[in-house]
C-alpha cells in the first residue's frame, strides 16, 4: 500500500463530512447583518391612522418588532403566542405591516386580535429591505437604545419563545436605563 | 372588462420595476447591471433582475430607487450587501474567506500544468535512453517489471 | 392487489439482490464456476422482477388507483395519459423505482454483452453492481415505498403540479437517470478490477461503450433539462448554475475525462490508475447528485420534498459505496501496473492534458456547488456562489481545453514531433485571426470575436485531423471507422456548442417597456408591438395577457402570444412567455403587471442562435452513439486474445 493510494479516501471523507454536518443545517436561515446595530432609520405611516413612525419609538423601551401581513398564513400560526407575550410582559410590541392593504390588515388583526402597540405600515418594503427580511414572519429584539439584539426567522413556537426569546427580553428587562 | 380589472387588481404587487421609478434608459441599464449581480434571496441562484419573486421585484425597485436618487453602481450593491450581507452577491467578494474558493481552479490548472511539464521532459529525457540501446531498454523494462 | 404484487416483487428483486451481491463473489473467491455462474441469471431476475414492480406502478397511475397514496398525492384521474405515465418518476418514490430498474437493467447487460470477459473479472463486477442494487432497493423498502396504501382512500387526486406538465420534463429524467446510473457499470468495473488486480486492455475496451452510452444519455438528459428551463420559465435563462444542474453537469465533465482516459487504457496501457479512479469518482458524483436533490442540503427549487431521514441514508449509501470502492483503492492501487511513459507531444499526451483540464474544471464547478455548505460548516458565514464566479472561472479552464482540443487528436500515438503538424497549425492561426477579425467588424465584442476564433479554431482542427485520418481521399474518407465518425461529431458538436453560447452571452438583447395596446419596442431590426390584452378565468388560474406581433421591415415575422396566470390556490404568478423558436434569431416576449390604462410592462428578448446550444449538445450525444457502431469496439472471441500486457496478479 502507498501513501499516495489514500489521497482521495481522505479527500473523500472530508466531503462527507462535511455533507453530513449539511444535513443539520438549515440553508435557508440567513443571520442578520443587523445584531448589535441600530435599527435601520425609518419614517413610515402608522397603519391606524396617518400619524408617522419613526424610530423614537424605541427610546427606553425594550420593544419586539414583528413582521406580519394578512396574506402571511404562517403568521397567522404564530399570533396567539404574540398574544400572550403581549399580555403577560411589559414589552413594546411593534408589528410591521408588510406589502398589504390597510382594509386587509385592519380586518385581519380585528379577527386574529391585535397584540401590537404600534403597528408601521410598510406596503413598499422600504424597512423590510433595510432589515434584510426575507420573508414573514420575521422577529427582532430592540433594546432601549434602539440597538437590534436578536433575530428570529420563521414562526415563534412557545419553545422558540421559552429557551431563546424571552431570556434575552428578560435580560434586556433587567438593565434599566 | 369587470373581469378583467378584477384581475389586474390582483396582481398590485410592486409594479414591475421600470413602470414606477421614472429613469432613464442609461440608468435602467445600469440598474439591469446591478439587479445581474444581487441574488433574490428567497430563490435558488438566480439573480433579482431574472426573478419573479415578491422580494425580487421589491429589491429590484429599490435598486431603481437608488439608482435615480444618484448611487454609483458600488454604491447600490453595497447597500444591499449591508442588508443582506454576502449572501446577497452572486459573485461572491474575495476576502479571506474566499481566497480558497478563487484562486483553486487557477492553481489546480498550474499544478496540473507544471506535473505535465515536468513529466513529460523527464520523459523526453528518457527517450535519449533508448536511442541509445533497444537492448538495455528492454533489461531496464524487465527489472522495473519485477521491482514492484 | 396491483399494488401489494408490485410491492412483493420488490422485496424478491431485494432478496435476489443479496444473493447477487454475495454467491458470485465466493464463486470468484474459490474459483466455482456455477456460483459465478449464478450472478448471470440473478442479475436477470433482479431486473424482471424490478420491471415487474415498474410496470404494477404505471398501472396503479393509469387505473387512478387513488388508494395508493403515491398516486393520490402525484396523479389525477383526468390527466392526458402522458403525464400520468410521467407521473410514475415525477416524484420521489418512482423516480428511485426507475433509477434501481435501471440499475438493474445495466446489470442485466452485462451477462449478455460480456461474454468474452474474464469469469472472474465478470462475476465480481455482477456482485458489485448487485451490492448497489441491494443498497438502493433497501432505501426504497425501508424509506421511500412507492406503493404504501392510503385510507381513507380520497376521491381524486392532487395532480401533478402545473409546472411540471411539459413533455420536455416527462423524459428528461428518464434520460438523466440512463446517464446517472449507467456510470454504475464502470464503478463496477472498477471495483472489480481493484479485486482482482488487474486493469487492462481487455477492460478498459469493454467498457468504453458503457461509458459511452451513460455518458451520451447523460448529455440528452441534461440538454432537455436547459432547453425545458429556458422554454418554460421563460426569462431567456438556459443555465442558471443552479446546484441541481452543477450536479448533473458534475458526472459529465468526470465522464467526458473518463471517455478519454479510457482511451488511453486501451491503447496504450497507461493511465490505469487514474482511470480507475475516474470511474469511481464518475459514479460516486452521480450519487452525490441523488444526495443533494433529494436531501435538500442546498437551496433548490428543484429539489424533491425534504426528508432527513432519506437524506441519511441516502448519505450512508454514498459513504458505503464510494468510501469502500476508495478504500479498496488505497489498498490495491499499487498493483495496477501503468505503462508510465508520457511524452507531450503526442496522443496520450493530448489526452492526459485533457483529462488534466476536465478534471480541474470538475473540481471548479464542485468547489463553486459546495463552497457555501464548506463555509457554512467551517465558520458559519453564508455566501452565495452564482454565474459571474462560473463565468470568470470556468470559462476560461473550458477555453484552454478547446485551444488543445483543436490540435490534440492530429497528434500520433506514442511519440510524435511538432515539425508534422505545422502547416495545419499556421493554417489554423490563420482562420482563428481571421474568424476573429471578421467577428469583430460585425459583432464589436472581443470576447465574442476570441471566442468564435476558438470555436472556428477547434472546428478546423477536428476538420484537418479527418482529412489526414483519410488522407485527402474520398476513399479513405469512406473507410474511416465509426469511432472516428463519432470523435469528428463530438468535437464538432461542441464547437457548435460553444459558439452558439458565445453568441448568447455577449449579443442576447433584451429590452423592457410600458406597452398600450397598439405600442411598440424595437431591438434592431425587429419591431414589437402589443396587441389588444384580454383576460379571464381558465380552469383553477385567472389570467390576462395578449399578442405580441413582430415585424422585421414591415413584414410579420412572429406572433407572440403572452399571458400572466395567477393561482389562487398556490398564491403563485406565473408568466407564459410567447416564443418563436428558430435556427436563427429566437423571438420571444413576456407580459408583466400593468393596466389597459397606462400600459403592461412587457419585456421581449433577441437571442441569436440559442437552439444551437441544444443542437450542439445533442450532436455531441448522437456522436456517442455513432461511436458505439465502431467494431473496433467489438471484442475478439476470448480463445483469440493475447495474455494482456503488464499483467499483475493481486497478491
Amino acid at each position: 500500500m502507498k501513501l499516495r493510494g489514500l489521497i482521495p479516501l481522505f479527500g473523500f471523507a472530508a466531503l462527507f463530512a462535511a455533507l453530513a454536518y449539511g444535513l443539520t443545517r438549515d440553508p435557508r436561515i440567513l443571520p442578520s447583518e443587523l445584531i448589535e446595530k441600530p435599527f435601520p432609520t425609518f419614517a413610515l405611516d402608522n397603519l391606524a391612522n396617518d400619524a408617522v413612525l419613526e424610530n423614537e419609538i424605541f427610546e427606553g423601551r425594550v420593544s419586539l418588532v414583528n413582521i406580519f401581513g394578512s396574506w402571511c398564513v404562517s403568521c397567522t400560526v404564530e399570533h396567539p403566542q404574540l398574544m400572550e407575550i403581549s399580555q403577560s410582559l411589559d414589552i413594546q410590541m411593534v408589528g410591521v405591516d408588510w406589502r398589504d392593504t390597510r382594509e386587509n390588515a385592519v380586518r385581519w388583526l380585528s379577527e386574529n386580535g391585535d397584540p401590537y402597540d404600534a403597528v408601521i405600515f410598510d406596503p413598499d418594503s422600504h424597512l423590510i429591505v433595510d432589515l434584510g427580511v426575507v420573508g414573514a414572519p420575521e422577529t427582532f429584539i430592540v433594546d432601549q437604545n434602539g440597538d437590534i439584539r436578536y433575530k428570529h426567522v420563521g414562526i415563534i413556537t412557545p419553545d422558540d419563545w421559552k429557551n431563546d426569546l424571552h431570556p434575552i427580553v428578560e435580560s434586556l428587562l433587567a438593565v434599566q436605563p | 372588462m369587470r373581469h378583467l380589472l378584477l384581475t389586474l387588481t390582483l396582481f398590485v404587487t410592486a409594479l414591475a420595476a421600470s413602470a414606477t421609478a421614472q429613469i432613464s434608459d442609461a440608468e435602467e441599464d445600469r440598474a439591469r447591471d446591478i439587479g445581474h449581480q444581487l441574488r433574490c434571496v428567497v430563490c435558488q441562484n438566480q439573480s433579482i433582475e431574472e426573478s419573479e419573486a415578491d422580494l425580487a421585484l421589491d429589491m429590484k425597485v429599490i435598486v431603481r430607487e437608488r439608482v435615480a436618487a444618484g448611487d454609483t453602481n458600488a454604491e447600490v450593491v453595497a447597500y444591499m450587501r449591508d442588508r443582506y450581507g454576502d449572501y446577497v452577491l452572486l459573485k461572491p467578494p474575495v476576502q479571506s474567506n474566499t481566497y480558497v474558493l478563487w484562486f483553486l481552479p487557477a492553481g489546480l490548472v498550474l499544478f496540473g500544468l507544471g506535473w505535465f511539464a515536468l513529466r513529460s521532459k523527464r520523459q523526453s529525457k528518457a527517450d535519449i535512453v533508448t536511442e541509445i540501446s533497444d537492448t538495455d531498454q528492454a533489461l531496464l523494462d524487465k527489472l522495473m517489471a519485477d521491482d514492484t | 392487489m396491483t399494488a401489494e404484487i408490485g410491492h412483493i416483487a420488490l422485496v424478491l428483486a431485494f432478496c435476489v439482490a443479496i444473493a447477487q451481491a454475495s454467491l458470485p463473489w465466493i464463486g470468484a473467491r474459490r474459483n466455482d464456476g456455477r456460483l459465478m455462474e449464478f450472478g448471470d441469471r440473478a442479475a436477470m431476475g433482479q431486473f424482471l422482477l424490478i420491471a415487474f414492480s415498474f410496470v404494477a406502478l404505471t398501472l396503479v397511475f393509469l387505473e387512478s388507483d387513488f388508494s395508493v397514496k403515491l398516486a393520490a398525492l402525484h396523479s389525477h384521474s383526468e390527466k392526458p395519459l402522458l403525464y400520468k405515465i410521467s407521473g410514475v418518476w415525477g416524484n420521489h418514490e418512482g423516480s428511485i423505482l426507475l433509477w434501481v430498474l435501471m440499475m438493474a437493467g445495466y446489470g442485466a447487460m452485462v451477462p449478455f454483452l460480456g461474454k468474452s470477459l474474464p469469469t472472474g473479472l465478470k462475476a465480481r463486477a455482477i456482485a458489485i453492481q448487485g451490492l448497489l442494487g441491494v443498497g438502493f432497493l433497501a432505501f426504497i423498502l425501508f424509506t421511500s415505498n412507492p406503493f404504501e396504501r392510503l385510507n381513507p382512500v380520497p376521491i381524486d387526486g392532487n395532480g401533478l403540479n402545473p409546472m411540471l406538465q411539459d413533455p420536455g420534463l416527462a423524459f428528461h429524467p428518464p434520460f438523466l437517470y440512463l446517464g446517472y446510473v449507467g456510470f454504475s457499470l464502470p464503478f463496477s468495473f472498477a471495483v472489480a478490477a481493484l479485486l482482482e488486480g488487474r486493469v487492462d486492455a481487455v477492460w478498459a475496451k469493454w467498457l468504453r461503450p458503457w461509458v459511452l452510452i451513460a455518458w451520451s444519455f447523460l448529455t440528452i438528459g441534461i440538454a432537455l433539462g436547459s432547453f425545458w428551463a429556458y422554454y418554460e420559465l421563460g426569462w431567456g435563462g438556459w443555465w442558471m448554475w443552479d446546484p441541481v444542474e452543477n450536479v448533473s453537469f458534475m458526472p459529465w465533465l468526470a465522464g467526458t475525462a473518463l471517455l478519454h482516459s479510457i482511451l488511453v487504457l486501451g491503447t496504450r496501457h497507461s493511465m490505469a490508475n487514474w482511470t480507475v479512479l475516474l470511474a469511481i469518482t464518475t459514479f460516486a458524483l452521480s450519487l452525490i447528485g441523488t444526495f443533494v436533490v433529494r436531501s435538500g442540503i442546498l437551496v433548490s427549487v428543484h429539489a424533491f420534498a425534504v426528508d432527513p431521514e432519506r437524506g441519511v441514508f441516502l448519505l450512508l449509501l454514498l459513504g458505503l459505496a464510494t468510501g469502500g470502492a476508495l478504500t479498496l483503492y488505497a489498498l490495491r492501487s499499487h498493483t495496477l501496473r501503468d505503462n508510465a511513459a508520457l511524452s507531450a507531444t503526442s496522443r496520450d499526451g493530448a489526452l492526459v492534458l485533457n483529462n488534466l483540464l476536465l478534471v480541474a474544471a470538475t473540481a471548479t464547478v464542485f468547489l463553486g456547488t459546495f463552497y457555501p455548505l464548506l463555509i457554512d460548516a467551517a465558520n458559519g458565514s453564508k455566501i452565495s456562489v452564482g454565474a459571474p464566479y462560473f463565468d470568470l472561472t470556468f470559462a476560461p479552464i473550458m477555453s484552454l481545453l478547446i485551444l488543445f482540443m483543436g490540435v490534440g487528436p492530429m497528434l500520433k500515438w506514442r511519440k510524435d514531433t511538432l515539425q508534422r503538424f505545422k502547416r495545419p497549425l499556421i493554417i489554423m492561426c490563420i482562420a482563428l485571426t481571421i474568424v476573429a477579425a471578421l467577428t469583430y467588424v460585425i459583432g464589436k465584442s472581443v470576447l465574442g470575436a476570441l471566442s468564435i476564433g476558438l470555436a472556428a479554431w477547434l472546428a478546423l482542427g477536428t476538420i484537418i485531423t479527418l482529412g489526414r485520418k483519410a488522407r485527402w481521399t474520398w476513399v479513405g474518407l469512406k473507410a474511416q471507422p465509426a469511432s472516428t465518425w463519432g470523435f469528428v461529431g463530438a468535437h464538432l458538436g461542441l464547437a457548435i456548442f460553444a459558439a452558439a453560447v458565445t453568441s448568447m452571452t455577449v449579443w442576447a438583447k433584451t429590452d423592457i417597456g410600458t406597452l398600450r395596446t397598439g405600442d411598440s419596442l424595437v431591438i434592431a431590426p425587429y419591431t414589437f408591438t402589443l396587441g389588444e390584452v384580454g383576460g379571464g378565468q381558465r380552469e383553477n388560474y385567472q389570467y390576462f395577457g395578449g399578442t405580441v406581433t413582430v415585424t422585421k421591415n414591415g413584414e410579420e415575422v412572429a406572433l407572440l402570444g403572452t399571458e400572466r396566470r395567477f393561482y389562487p390556490v398556490r398564491n403563485q404568478v406565473t408568466t407564459e412567455a410567447g416564443m418563436h423558436l428558430s435556427f436563427g434569431q429566437t423571438l420571444f416576449a413576456s407580459i408583466g403587471e400593468g393596466d389597459p390604462e397606462s400600459g403592461f410592462v412587457v419585456q421581449v428578448y433577441k437571442h441569436p442562435f440559442v437552439v444551437w446550444i441544444w443542437l450542439g449538445s445533442l450532436i455531441m450525444a448522437l456522436a456517442g452513439f455513432v461511436s458505439l457502431a465502431d467494431r473496433r469496439l467489438r471484442l475478439p472471441k476470448r480463445e483469440s486474445l493475447s495474455a494482456p500486457a503488464n499483467l499483475v496478479p493481486a497478491e
